[in-house]
């Protein structure tokens, strides 16, 4: 594996070795010495065109606990913004000598694109609407340390699907591990020709939370994002939170054992109301912590081993 | 003991052709003989904590454990570690899935650690075995007690205890099976074959 593009490119096997590997790494971040030596002189480089907090941090965090040097670069502040073509900015990169590039941009594909125009890893850690790996990963990771195995379970994936990267990458690593998917939004917030794929994939569409969630062993609570859309999805914020939001009515309709996922950031009172976000079946902050786990996983399948080709001459 | 027990299988073979240099009863004497050595090094049991170095030396730890109970009535700590992370080859060999370490409760600041493995060869799993544990803790001493050793040092390492030395060649392959892994308590040299590269590292 060199690179993390989409979820679609990784096999039941490979997933299930990444969170494995995730659950020892997590041991790492209760010791007093949070390191270890095993990218001792790689360099990462963390490509943010967009704005991130945990993404980018916990991908800084999880390089400097395996020892790799991290160094973050913005859109703003860099030769981007003095209208250098994304392609010479990479080459620009690369030629330096880098081992990884872990990116996020607007553009969806942009990852996929710039893996071909270098030698080193890249990370898609968020492409335009497209897709966000490194958190469905950390997803299956979180719901996987609660639940056990996810083959046969059942997920609601709920909210603003249109625009949401991390659905679709959470559809794909939840289908490639067995679970049963059911996807809730509003007509105007599915992404068209979704019938189609859903069918093919065995994935369930609703538009009734209400009928859903007595049947979930999880839910995902996608934020609404607002700075993605001009206008229109829905009449008004309130009749959201209503119809779509995870309401402290709607959490007693949860079985027992469910529990409730967000990716963050979460516009509280809109998709999920503060009772759920800090309800005991919350798992968002175990979210966040896994993130780091997850993550350092993902820096050591990609960038130890053998690696066919460059690089692996030393 | 009786005399068949006894019997040093000298030239016996394993299903695989190999020749078993050490059978279930060596094996367990060997243990009962180290659990001895480390009453005796450290002057009882004070300050002890055993950690098996993943994954055959984790099923060792924990039966020196039960053989230093049974010499003193008292419960060692046994903790794991795994030293994937800390390996000095993970860019010249496949990736490896990790294994978990374990820190026995109570750590090892300022304890007596004896690091526990099947088979000491180049030395390299301990330098990182080393490694692991400084970043764990900073125990008052280190030791190393190994079943078999095999020769062959690229590192300044010695083991303190040794079950059995077993001068080999290079070339030689030596497997530790291990009843709670394996099925079956041997320890078996062989010729390198086709097939596995193991034998190369081991």
């Amino acid at each position: 594996m060199k690179h993390l593009l989409s979820m679609a490119d990784l096999a039941r096997e490979e997933i299930l070795e990444i969170l494995d590997t995730a659950v020892s790494m997590h041991e790492v971040q209760h010791r007093d010495v949070k390191k270890l030596p095993t990218l001792r002189g790689r360099t990462i480089i963390n490509f943010f065109f967009e704005d991130s907090t945990r993404t980018r941090s916990s991908f800084e965090i999880a390089g400097k606990w395996l020892s790799a040097d991290t160094i973050n670069l913005t859109g703003k502040g860099t030769s981007v913004s003095k209208g250098e073509s994304l392609r010479d900015t990479v080459k620009t990169i690369d030629a330096m000598g880098v081992d990884m590039m872990i990116v996020r941009h607007m553009a969806s594909g942009a990852p996929a694109q710039i893996a071909q125009w270098t030698r080193c890893s890249i990370v898609n850690a968020g492409d335009g609407m497209h897709e966000h790996p490194s958190q469905a990963l950390l997803d299956a990771y979180t719901m996987r340390q609660r639940l056990g195995d996810l083959e046969g379970r059942h997920v609601a994936l709920v909210g603003d699907l249109t625009h949401s990267r991390v659905f679709r990458s959470n559809v794909l690593c939840l289908t490639t591990l067995g679970a049963r998917v059911t996807l809730v939004a509003p007509a105007t917030l599915m992404p068209a020709g979704i019938a189609d794929w859903a069918k093919a994939d065995g994935i369930e569409l609703s538009h009734d939370l209400d009928a859903v969630l007595p049947t979930v062993d999880a839910v995902m609570m996608l934020r609404v994002q607002r700075e993605r859309m001009s206008g229109g999805f829905f009449p008004t914020a309130r009749e959201y939170a209503v119809t779509y939001g995870l309401t402290k009515d709607r959490l007693r309709l949860l079985p027992d054992h469910a529990v409730i996922c967000h990716p963050g950031p979460m516009n509280r009172g809109l998709e999920i109301s503060g009772d759920a976000a800090d309800a005991a079946q919350s798992l968002v902050l175990d979210q966040v912590s896994a993130g780091v786990a997850v993550r350092m996983s993902i820096l050591y399948h990609l960038l130890s081993g053998e690696q066919s080709g460059e690089g692996s001459a030393a | 003991m009786s005399p068949a027990q006894d019997r040093v299988p000298a030239g016996a073979t394993d299903q695989t052709g190999g020749r078993v240099v050490l059978a279930q009863a060596e094996i367990s004497r060997a243990l009962r003989r180290i659990a001895h050595e480390i009453l005796e090094g450290n002057k009882g049991t004070e300050g002890l904590v055993l950690m098996g170095i993943a994954t055959r030396g984790v099923p060792l730890a924990q039966r020196l454990a039960r053989a230093l109970h049974d010499v003193e009535g008292v419960e060692i700590p046994v903790g794991t570690l795994d030293i994937t992370m800390y390996r000095d080859d993970l860019r010249s060999q496949p990736v490896r899935a990790m294994e978990r370490s374990e820190v026995p409760d109570g750590g090892v600041d300022a304890r007596v650690v004896v690091l526990v493995d099947d088979v000491l060869y180049s030395g390299r799993t301990v330098r990182a075995a080393l490694d692991s544990l400084a970043d764990l803790g900073r125990p008052q001493a280190v030791r190393l007690a190994v079943l078999v050793d095999r020769g062959h040092r690229e590192l300044p390492i010695r083991a303190d205890y040794v079950g059995k030395n077993l001068p080999t060649a290079q070339s030689e392959r030596v497997s530790v099976r291990l009843q709670e892994s394996d099925g079956v308590d041997e320890v078996v040299i062989s010729a390198p074959e086709s097939g596995t590269l193991e034998g190369a590292r081991r």
